[in-house]
């Protein structure tokens, strides 16, 4: 029996109490013991940023997170982003631009283009392929993903 | 693997080095290295995993006397963003700049970077020249001491460092560089992002009318530790960066190093990209 741990955090608005695996990442807590599958598992070593949530508003792996060291935490994961007016704005950009082929990087993608734009609300171009240096698509379609974030930077210039 | 009995996550340092005291203890900052190397089966979490993330000791930074200190816990990207890190140690900051992504460096520690002793961990050689020193605090008497050691002398091997399993890294001390310090970073890989050193170069002195003097060279990933280069930092020290000195300077750091091949680089590509980076960062300085 592996030690298990109670923890209790804030996910996506609302305060959440469960008890984890201490040595689980957040990303099987996510999917495995809440529920919530927007969130995907691509290469669980950083390297893909499938698994990108908000930790604090900052956004980070969740492959690479410990599950316990959400205790106390804010976490706003994908599922968060589809009800937040706010992320209304990225979503419908990534919809018109057809930043999507296959799918599977989208919610990161979209959890840490929601993350640059926070953080660097006029971005370019540029700024915005090194804010998404950490997600991979496979299907190689950045050329659409980066002039969403673009066209979704100030709500749309 | 034997399972972790305990998970204990102190709020104070006190309380911390305390456990520490007892034994067996894996700690555990941002989770970046260690989830992924537990994970991996490369390393085994003790009886007792420590979260040490909320030990307000642990973080920010602030100027000490003639030194700036950086707590373990501040993530990379707190260092990126950081005006006394701008101001005093730009090239801390361009080393910062080149970590991993935004999620890694969001959640990553410089302590981390530091205790997970990879010899190509990319703030250990910026570190180096710019003389930091590790803090480490103790509890062996049921009192905290602390001790400070060189970072050039902290590493022993791969993921190994000289740091007593009952002691905890608390900061790094930087001390406030001279009047015409100048320091720069070079990290070599095949994609900007993520990706772990081929090699990297650190060089920093003082420039005094031309002339060099306190010379630092580092070198990442071509050794199992990020090492100090002394024969390269003589052929540096006291010198005037003309074409000859360097060249003189570039073959040394070529012949100083023992690389090995991998899976990144052949050992001799690595050599040759420790001679013309040398070089290229050289000609750069000259040039400014």
């Amino acid at each position: 029996m592996s030690l298990k741990h109670d923890i209790g955090f804030t996910l996506n608005g609302v305060k959440k109490r469960v008890t984890v695996d201490v040595g689980m990442t957040a990303l099987d807590m996510l999917r495995d013991v809440v529920g919530l599958t927007g969130t995907k598992y691509g290469c669980g070593e950083g390297e893909c940023g499938a698994c990108t949530i908000q930790v604090d508003g900052l956004s980070m792996n969740s492959c690479l997170m410990f599950a316990v060291d959400c205790d106390g935490r804010d976490l706003v994961t994908i599922e968060g982003l589809a009800a937040d007016p706010r992320a209304d704005a990225l979503r419908e950009a990534f919809v018109e631009h057809g930043a999507v082929q296959c799918g599977f990087c989208t919610p990161g993608m979209v959890v840490q283009a929601a993350h640059l734009l926070a953080t660097h609300p006029d971005a370019d171009a540029e700024t915005i392929k090194r804010g998404i240096e950490g997600n991979l698509c496979r299907c190689t379609g950045y050329k659409k993903i980066v002039d969403a974030i673009e066209s979704a930077c100030c709500g749309g210039k | 693997m034997t399972p972790i009995e305990q998970y204990l996550a102190p709020a104070t340092l006190d309380e911390a080095v305390g456990i520490l005291q007892q034994g067996e203890v894996t700690i555990l900052a941002g989770g970046t290295d260690l989830m992924p190397q537990s994970k991996a089966g490369r390393l085994a979490i003790k009886r007792t995993l420590m979260n040490i993330r909320r030990i307000p000791e642990l973080k920010g930074i602030a100027l000490d006397n003639d030194a700036i200190r950086i707590g373990a816990l501040t993530t990379i990207t707190e260092i990126l963003n950081d005006p006394l890190v701008k101001e005093y140690l730009p090239v801390l900051a361009d080393a910062c700049d080149h970590f991993a992504s935004d999620q890694i460096r969001n959640a990553g520690t410089l302590g981390g970077n530091i205790g997970n002793a990879s010899p190509a961990g990319d703030t250990l050689v910026p570190l180096i020249v710019l003389d930091a020193e590790v803090e480490l605090a103790s509890k062996p008497n049921g009192s905290v001491t602390t001790r400070r050691l060189p970072l050039a002398e902290f590493f022993t091997g791969p993921g190994r460092t000289k740091r007593a399993a009952n002691e905890l890294l608390t900061a790094v001390r930087i001390p406030l560089p001279k009047a015409g310090h100048v320091a720069r970073f070079f990290k070599f890989g095949t994609r900007p992002a993520l990706d772990i050193s081929a090699i990297s170069i650190g060089i920093a002195g003082v420039i005094d009318n031309g002339v060099i003097s306190n010379a630092r060279v580092a070198f990442g990933a071509v050794a199992p530790t990020p090492i100090r280069a002394a024969r390269t930092e003589e052929a540096l020290e006291g010198r005037r960066l003309d074409e000859a000195t360097i060249e003189a300077v570039a073959s040394a750091a070529r012949d100083e190093v023992n690389p090995i091949d991998d899976v990144r680089a052949t050992a001799w590509y690595r050599k040759e990209l420790i001679h013309n980076m040398t070089k290229r960062i050289l000609d750069h300085v000259a040039q400014a």
